[in-house]
């Protein structure tokens, strides 16, 4: 966001729909967001908020037919990504940028070896020799710290537990140098001290690549440890965004409140005894999604007035970097009160 | 553990639950035993909850399993108000099964797609002969009532309905009978976090108004905490720690609970950057890099 060099990434109104039987899904909704480089931002929402779908799209990977980007650009590293014809974003992906999902049991081909797997992408996009490739594929095992890499590259997926096979994912993903990692739930599927460790590996290739990453969570706990700034998306919109220390010390939107809130905490004071504040409801249909604000059926505040169920609101920036899609937000509320 | 002398409710004592690994060609032999369960003793009182957390691979499900007698333990005692299950067979168990029931992790998979709600929900009903057709048609109505699911849609399926939704219709059958004690395993971790709250207040509920026992199993240590008022942390098949959760939440004395615990990321960017070094610090002391 630094004024001498433009972002790494810049997606501005992005919007994918998905043409169903039953209508238009519009699983994204006007999404915006830039990301510099060696930065990483965290897109956090529940199921069906559009995650994935937004990541998806980043990487042209959303299935064409039935899903389609309508409209909006997706500007990386110079290059518009809307535009490029399959062959080009094929070159692009796995090389400038990758990608890892969130499940490392399915992800690698349990028929070749992981060590086929990884010089598959170091011959293709790199174009090195059988006998480099191997040489690589030891030294990126090494990397993300798997014993025995020498042995180890002879193996098969299922020799692997679930930790090393996503450090296998990611030893895959970095192994062209990408300048953007797009990592969609890396550790959801993983126990918590393997995930501690997988966090730790990503942090500190991050750092050491200058990569910039973009992750894909619902587990605010991973926002809060590995994220500068953070995308709230909430049915398809992204509700709110802000840099990761503003968005959990001032939250404005009610959903992000409402999460945080709903979330149990490890710490503190609270424990068995205070109830968990829920949130009622449940996310709306995007098929064909009222003109209104998606969270007003199961905002506490809405109802203060109609606006909220007869108009959407935008995304506006209520301090510098804090953006928020509500006509409630935290900060605006108490100053009515008062 | 006892109040005035009184036995706690569900008493397990060397519970041990050991699968045989087989091996060989056109003839199997049993090779070696994978030790799921390994001497586990633990003691949930009356209207309380124990919390069973550990990692997969941890035993802590065969555990509650074993406990229900779906699985029959290899060695161990486990005494359910004042009986022993694990001597209990055919129609004895089938009557205490009444008592103590189970709501599952994956709402997705644990209903039966081609039933309706009011069948799902009445079956334990019929089974144990319980009531008539019209007194069962009425229980089940009560029974959605209670668990905040909309009585107007028994006649519908599972799979009309979201995670959420679906889990209110599997507690409810759990609820059918009327038991002591409901074994919960990971019954939220299929769920978003907003609905997940909804759920874990729901079950909470339901303990305060019935009291009901809890044996309730996660791997989410936040979840756990919430919902407790004792814990185990089992590991490797055995009770590494066990406690009132406050203590063993503020000050483990374990060297995995407090791994286990200092690997969780906590929703506040700033407490996260210290628990990060604390983390750190304490893998490199446990030297075995997870």
């Amino acid at each position: 966001m630094s004024a001498s060099a433009p972002p790494l990434l810049t997606v501005s109104h992005l919007r994918t729909q998905f043409a169903t039987e039953a209508g238009l899904v519009r699983a994204v909704e006007d999404v915006s967001f830039t990301l510099d480089a060696g930065e990483t931002l965290a897109v956090v929402g529940e199921s069906g908020s559009g995650k994935s779908v937004t990541a998806l799209s980043i990487m042209g990977l959303i299935p064409k037919p039935p899903a389609r980007i309508v409209s909006g650009s997706i500007q990386f590293d110079g290059k518009e990504l809307t535009q490029l014809r399959e062959a080009e974003l094929e070159k692009l992906r796995g090389r400038d940028i990758a990608m890892i999902f969130q499940d490392p049991m399915t992800s690698l081909n349990p028929t070749l070896t992981i060590g086929t797997q990884i010089t598959e992408t170091l011959r293709r996009h790199l174009g090195m020799s059988a006998r480099e490739a191997d040489r690589r594929a030891v030294e990126l095992l090494e990397e993300v710290r798997i014993p025995r890499a020498n042995e180890r590259l002879k193996d098969y997926p299922h020799r692997y537990s679930g930790g090393m096979r996503q450090r296998v994912m990611i030893a895959i993903a970095l192994s062209c140098n990408p300048k953007l990692l797009i990592a969609d739930e890396p550790t959801t599927a993983l126990d918590v001290t393997v995930q501690a460790g997988v966090l730790d590996l990503l942090e500190e290739l991050r750092e050491e690549h200058q990569m910039a990453m973009i992750v894909i969570t619902h587990d605010m706990g991973v926002v809060a440890e590995a994220a500068d700034d953070v995308v709230v998306m909430y049915a398809g919109q992204i509700v709110e965004q802000a840099s990761s220390l503003e968005l959990f010390d001032r939250p404005e939107h009610p959903y992000t409140e409402a999460l945080l809130g709903a979330l149990p905490s490890l710490e503190g004071e609270r424990g068995r005894e205070e109830r968990l504040a829920s949130i009622p409801g449940r996310p709306p249909d995007l098929l064909d999604p009222p003109a209104a604000c998606l969270f007003a059926p199961r905002c506490p505040f809405a109802g203060l007035n109609d606006y909220c169920s007869v108009e959407a609101p935008e995304l506006r920036e209520l301090r510098p970097g804090h953006w928020v899609r509500s006509a409630h937000p935290a900060s605006e509320r108490a100053a009515v009160a008062v | 553990m006892s109040r005035e002398g009184k036995e706690p409710l569900l008493v397990v004592e060397g519970l041990t639950k050991h699968f045989p690994v087989r091996s060989g060609f056109l003839v199997e032999r049993t090779v070696d035993r994978v030790k799921a369960v390994d001497g586990v003793d633990f003691a949930v009182e009356q209207g309380t909850t124990l919390g069973l957390v550990g990692e997969s691979g941890s035993g802590k499900s065969t555990t509650g399993y074993c406990v229900l007698q779906l699985l029959r333990p290899t060695a161990g005692s486990v005494r359910f108000d004042g009986r022993e299950l694990t001597e209990l067979k055919g129609e004895e168990l089938r009557r205490i099964r009444r008592e103590m029931q189970i709501v599952f992790q994956d709402p997705y998979s644990s209903l039966n797609p081609r039933m309706t709600v009011a069948d799902i929900v009445s079956e334990p009903l019929e089974v144990h002969g319980s009531g008539t057709r019209r007194s069962r048609r009425e229980t089940v109505r009560v029974l959605l009532d209670v668990v905040g699911f909309d009585p107007s849609f028994t006649n519908r399926y599972p799979h009309e309905f979201s995670g959420g939704q679906r889990q209110r219709i599997g507690i409810a059958r759990a609820l059918a009978l009327n038991p002591k004690m409901i074994v919960c395993d990971e019954p939220v971790s299929a769920l978003d976090v907003s609905i997940q709250a909804q759920i874990l207040n729901l079950l909470r509920d339901l303990q305060r108004d019935f009291g009901l026992t809890y044996l309730f199993i996660a791997h989410d240590l936040a979840v756990v905490r919430a919902m407790s008022d004792t814990i185990a942390v089992m590991n490797q098949g055995r009770i590494v720690e066990a406690g009132p959760a406050e203590q063993v939440y503020t000050s483990p004395q374990d060297e995995y609970t407090k791994a286990l615990l200092s690997a969780v990321p906590v929703a506040d960017p700033r407490r996260q950057r210290e628990r990060k070094a604390e983390r750190r610090r304490l893998r490199h002391a446990l030297a075995e890099g997870f």
